[in-house]
């Protein structure tokens, strides 16, 4: 099986990226090519591991569907395992397979799996720390996703950061960034979890300080670690408390404990602590996939390379804490509080950040709004629906990633950020305008582009389930729909229409950077079909393709929500309509900071940066737990401490005085007294120089031994 | 056995005359003399020992030791004449109790 390669996924980046290091400027490419040549090859296996995985998952959908419809008789029950369907769950899941075929068709798992790992070292009382792959379909669609984005990234960096002299650092980070995503995305454990997401935090901190002499990007990839590393925490209880549980870090063993209802030891499942451990897995993704309330770092994420945004905000940074929910999605459908919780942290978010793309000037800012709006989309469909949260992720990956690359485009061009130095850029760059269209399209949802088809999913989804979540879900979508439209709509008057208003006159980027945009844009607009809500067993092989159990499969059939997708959609053309009316003209104040108090709470960003620094950091911990602690220190702490100090150095003179000079240096003093006495009054005597005086002992001498041998023997 | 004894006696008796020398005489030559008159004793002390020890393997040892130790004892004179020649000629004296520069 391909998949029993996968390993070299990740290798492959990692590798390159030390040949990079040790080799890469005397290359004519400055290492772009090592790069570049490795995530090729990545994708290429891939693309080998994403084919078989789907062949593997809609065989056995279709297996598990006839199989339910029909009567379940053994001889069918046997054509399951003969049908290949059990070798795609080779080496894993032991748990998921202990129902056997034909007895209890409903207890069946066909969904692929290919689990491998080696042991690194025991933990004790039968406890193994292992690194492992677990290949699912979840983790091809990753693959699929990030080696892509990666590609694309990568050559259009080399048009983009042409000339950097950190160029060859650049492609280093990029592709241990990928290898850590990778890594993070193969992983059989929760430790490796635990490895690849730091390893990915790390990398995004060297990455959006890229060009870290400017003291706002070094700050800005402070604010990223420290707001991100804030959820690890969580996370890291949340493995600690998985651990406690079921005494493993293995995923497959987890869920399968989680499924059979049992804890470590056979005890019975503690529904309680499980949602405990899930909300503080939560709490990472929360931090990694900037939802609200930890959102804060990823608009300040763009003071890096733009292609590093698209990276970050595609494939290998924010997808993360999204993948990690999906991963132990298993769990979290035992946990309707986690689902709950979760399903209101992303209505919340996709809706504010939506909100606050509105105001910005700053290009890459409103992309930055609205990643964290998609994302929240992303995690709320997640609470209702296990594919509609990753198809989203999957068309999001690849449309961000064409809107960042453009907005790199128009950036390299003008040289600025900023919107209002933008505009009429559609004469001068045609390739970045139409591509930049279909993302734009794509992100609003515009049908029949990727966006329509996994949105309308995640609102389908959301309404089905029914419940306050559901409802609020499906109508806060809409309507961030309709925001989305008109956000993106603003984006593209202001930027591509009108008269120029920056400085010197804009050029088409060259083809290193034109080339990824046609390519991405490829996807961005057809990508959606390959799920289509209608037929589920001829068309939408998404679904079958990442289905983690083909009982969710089936228990969750596609729907297509004819009033809703049409609600959307209207929704989102009415917010084409309006930004287009307010922007055709290029106003002359902007209408968005023209709306009083909405516009002021948007443009302070919910006051919640103030929050953060303001009210938390200055007044809450400078001015009064600062000094609160500092009362504590100075007057409970330091007296112990100088007490103890005091005490010690009275301790010590004492010891000084009486041990120390006395005993010791008397002792010392008396021996070396005594033998100067000895050689000065006594020994001297001996060393006359007189010879015969010497011969004289001698002699003496050997009498006397002779005496003694004489009486002895 | 009884023939052995005499020549042991003398041995044993012109050793102690030779380590009264060596231990009384203040003249360096006559130190010297006494030293050589020890190593007479003791080459008797080889001769009578072999004479006792005599098997038919080894008829003449103690003979042939004796002559080994003569040739070295005119060896050690010669060395011993030159020393006390240099010390004469350094200090004009032979007295050994002036010549006492070896202590502390």
């Amino acid at each position: 099986m391909v998949s029993d390669y996968a390993w070299l996924v990740p290798v492959l980046p990692a590798t390159s990226a030390l040949l990079i290091m040790a080799i890469g400027r005397q290359l004519p490419k400055k290492g772009a090519e090592i790069g570049i040549v490795a995530i090729t090859a990545a994708l290429l296996l891939s693309g080998a591991i994403a084919v078989e995985v789907f062949g593997a998952n809609v065989d056995a959908a279709a297996e598990a569907h006839h199989g339910e419809e029909g009567d379940h008789g053994e001889e069918e029950a046997d054509d399951h395992a003969a049908a290949g369907v059990q070798v795609a769950s080779l080496g894993g899941d032991a748990g998921l397979l202990a129902a056997a075929p034909g007895e209890e068709p409903k207890g069946e798992n066909h969904a692929f799996v290919n689990e491998k790992s080696v042991v690194l070292t025991p933990l004790g009382e039968g406890y193994e720390m292992e690194a492992g792959i677990r290949i699912d379909g979840l983790t091809a669609m990753m693959f699929l996703l990030v080696t892509f984005v990666s590609l694309m990234v990568q050559v259009y960096s080399t048009g983009y950061m042409h000339g950097d002299p950190r160029f060859t650092y650049f492609f280093t980070l990029l592709s241990i960034f990928t290898a850590s995503m990778l890594t993070l995305v193969i992983a059989n454990n929760m430790m490796m979890v635990l490895v690849g997401w730091e390893l990915v935090g790390v990398c995004s901190f060297l990455l959006i300080g890229f060009w870290w002499e400017g003291k706002q990007n070094s700050s800005a990839a402070i604010k990223a670690f420290l707001t991100t590393r804030f959820g690890d925490v969580g996370l890291m209880i949340g493995v600690i408390t998985l651990w406690s549980m079921f005494r493993t870090f293995n995923i497959g063993e987890i869920l399968a404990s989680v499924e059979a209802g049992t804890m470590a030891g056979g005890a019975e499942l503690n529904t309680g602590m499980l949602t405990f451990g899930l909300l503080a897995l939560f709490l990472g993704a929360v931090g990694k996939s900037a939802q609200f309330p930890l959102h804060t770092w990823l608009p300040d994420a763009m003071a890096g390379p733009t292609p590093v945004s698209a990276l970050i905000h595609a494939a290998t940074m924010v997808t993360a804490g999204i993948f990690l929910v999906a991963r132990l999605y298993p769990a979290y459908q035992e946990s309707p509080v986690a689902l709950a919780v979760i399903a209101v942290v992303g209505t919340i978010t996709l809706f504010m950040a939506g909100l606050l793309a509105l105001v910005q000037d700053d290009l890459k800012k409103v992309l930055a709004y609205s990643t964290v709006s998609q994302l929240g989309y992303m995690v709320a469909a997640l609470a209702f629906s296990y594919t509609a949260g990753i198809f989203h992720l999957f068309t999001h990956g690849f449309f961000k990633a064409l809107l960042f690359l453009g907005a790199g485009s128009v950036i390299h061009a003008v040289h600025s950020n900023n919107m209002s130095d933008m505009g009429g850029l559609k004469r001068y760059m045609p390739i970045t305008f139409w591509t930049f269209m279909i993302g734009s399209l794509a992100l609003m949802a515009i049908p029949p582009l990727a966006g329509f088809w996994s949105k309308d999913e995640v609102l389908a989804g959301a309404l089905s389930a029914g419940g306050y979540t559901g409802y609020l879900l499906a109508i806060l979508g809409a309507l961030g729909g309709l925001v989305t439209a008109f956000y993106m709509t603003r984006v593209l008057w202001l930027v591509f229409a009108g008269p120029f208003r920056g400085h010197g006159t804009p050029h088409e980027s060259g083809p290193a950077m034109a080339a990824p945009l046609a390519i991405l844009a490829v996807p961005a607009a057809l990508i959606g079909f390959i799920n289509l809500p209608f037929d589920r067993f001829h068309s939408s092989g998404f679904a079958a393709w990442t289905m983690f159990d083909t009982r969710y499969f089936e228990g969750h059939p596609a729907i297509f929500n004819f009033p809703l997708a049409l609600t959307a959609s209207a929704l989102a053309i009415v917010g084409l309509v309006v930004g287009t009316l307010l922007y055709r003209r290029i106003p002359e104040r902007e209408p968005m900071l023209r709306m009083g108090l909405f516009s002021k709470v948007l443009v302070n960003r919910y006051y919640l940066d103030h929050l953060y620094t303001d009210a938390i950091t200055r007044t809450a911990i400078r001015d009064k737990l600062g000094p609160a602690m500092y009362w504590v220190n100075d007057r409970i702490i330091d007296r112990i401490v100088y007490g103890a100090g005091a005490f010690a150095g009275r301790l010590g003179r004492v010891t000084y005085k009486h041990f120390d000079q006395r005993a010791i240096d008397g002792a010392l003093n008396g021996m070396a007294g005594g033998a100067g006495f000895m050689g000065r009054e006594i020994f001297r005597k001996f060393q006359s120089g007189n010879v015969q005086l010497y011969a004289g002992g001698m002699f003496l001498g050997v009498f006397i031994l002779a005496v003694v041998f004489a009486t002895a023997g | 056995m009884i023939q052995a004894t005499y020549p042991l006696i003398f041995a044993a008796l012109l050793f102690c005359v030779g380590v009264y020398g060596v231990l009384s005489r203040r003249n360096a030559v006559l130190v010297l003399m006494s030293v050589e008159m020890m190593l007479a004793s003791v080459t008797i002390n080889l001769v009578t020992f072999g004479e006792i020890a005599r098997t038919a393997d080894a008829l003449l040892t103690g003979q042939v030791f004796a002559l080994f130790v003569i040739a070295v004892g005119a060896a050690e004179v010669g060395v011993g004449l030159a020393i006390i020649l240099l010390l004469y000629r350094n200090r004009a004296s032979v007295n050994i109790d002036e010549a006492d520069l070896m202590k502390y």
